[in-house]
């Protein structure tokens, strides 16, 4: 699996994400800076990593969604590359208008780090299909900006095409729907506020994350 | 020439902090507010003829999210 985990200003997920890649998949991430305009060639999948980019100026990710290499991002989503946003890179998918809605600040006010239950709600998805549908695995969070909002329409409508992939299973941040993680229409651009890069060793408590890179890899292999 | 952007929440959208600040005026014994939003205010200095059309723009590329927010252009001579 061919993957790159991108770097903005203030990003802090980027080594973790990468390593994370590298030791579920065996394949290491190329490390790209934000200020690249195209990406290399034939990339399986993109990781845009947690943080604080451009330290959550104007809202969160917005600054980082018109860096040059989104642009670059955009398209390969389009083509159909699978691109993974965790957290802050959750925020810049919303910001960039790669997935619907936007990240507002948490309900409680409060910054919220802690390890989190989560129901799988689309088992389906290159990201997803290693878990079993309403499947509760537990993913740690650590945010501000994490309370997902949407209009009526668009969360009926994600809803009823199978978007909303993974759903909070406590209270966290005030959510809409307690949404956790959300797909495009296509399938092939995942975003959500828990790091599944932070549990896939035994020693980081549990190993629900890794999961998700190991169905990345698998998926990679079925296409080729 | 400058331009002072207005960004506000959407109605619908909760707005956490402008609880928090309602909640703190209570605090201070400050009665009868009724709710509070917070918006952000940001103040563009342009150069002459920088047309309507670009500040609007700038408003819907990056000033303000339009899923959740609301801008007004206020110019300022």
């Amino acid at each position: 699996m061919k993957s790159a985990v991108i770097t903005f200003p203030g990003s802090n997920c980027d080594r973790d994400l990468a390593v994370a890649i590298e030791r579920v998949t065996g394949h290491a991430p190329i490390r790209l800076w934000h200020g690249e305009q195209s990406l290399p060639e034939g990339l399986d999948l993109i990781g845009v990593p947690g943080g604080f980019s451009y330290g959550d100026y104007l809202r969160s990710g917005a600054m980082a969604a018109r860096s040059p290499v989104i642009g670059a991002v955009v398209e390969a989503a389009q083509r159909g590359v699978a691109v993974l946003g965790i957290c802050n890179g959750f925020q810049i998918l919303t910001e960039a208008g790669l997935l619907p809605g936007a990240l507002m600040r948490n309900a409680g006010i409060r910054f919220v780090c802690r390890t989190v239950a989560l129901k799988v709600e689309n088992a389906e998805s290159r990201f997803t299909s290693l878990y079993e549908a309403g499947e509760t695995i537990r993913i740690p969070v650590a945010h501000h900006d994490g309370n997902y909002f949407a209009d009526d329409a668009t969360l009926d409508r994600i809803e009823g095409e199978g978007q909303v992939a993974f759903r909070y299973a406590e209270p966290v941040n005030g959510s809409a729907r307690d949404i956790a993680g959300v797909l495009n229409a296509n399938g092939n651009v995942l975003g959500m506020m828990p790091h599944p890069e932070r549990v896939v060793e035994a020693q980081h408590g549990n190993t629900d994350g890794a999961r998700m890179f190991e169905a990345l890899a698998r998926s990679v292999l079925e296409r080729a | 020439m400058k331009a002072r952007i207005h960004v506000t929440l959407k109605d619908g959208v909760l707005d956490p902090q402008g609880r928090a600040i309602h909640h703190a005026l209570e605090g201070l014994g400050f009665d009868g507010v009724q709710d509070v939003r917070a918006g952000r205010l940001i103040e563009l200095s342009l150069a002459d003829g920088t047309s309507d059309e670009a500040i609007d723009a700038m408003c819907r590329k990056l000033l303000a999210n339009m899923v959740i927010e609301n801008y007004r252009i206020e110019k300022v001579a």
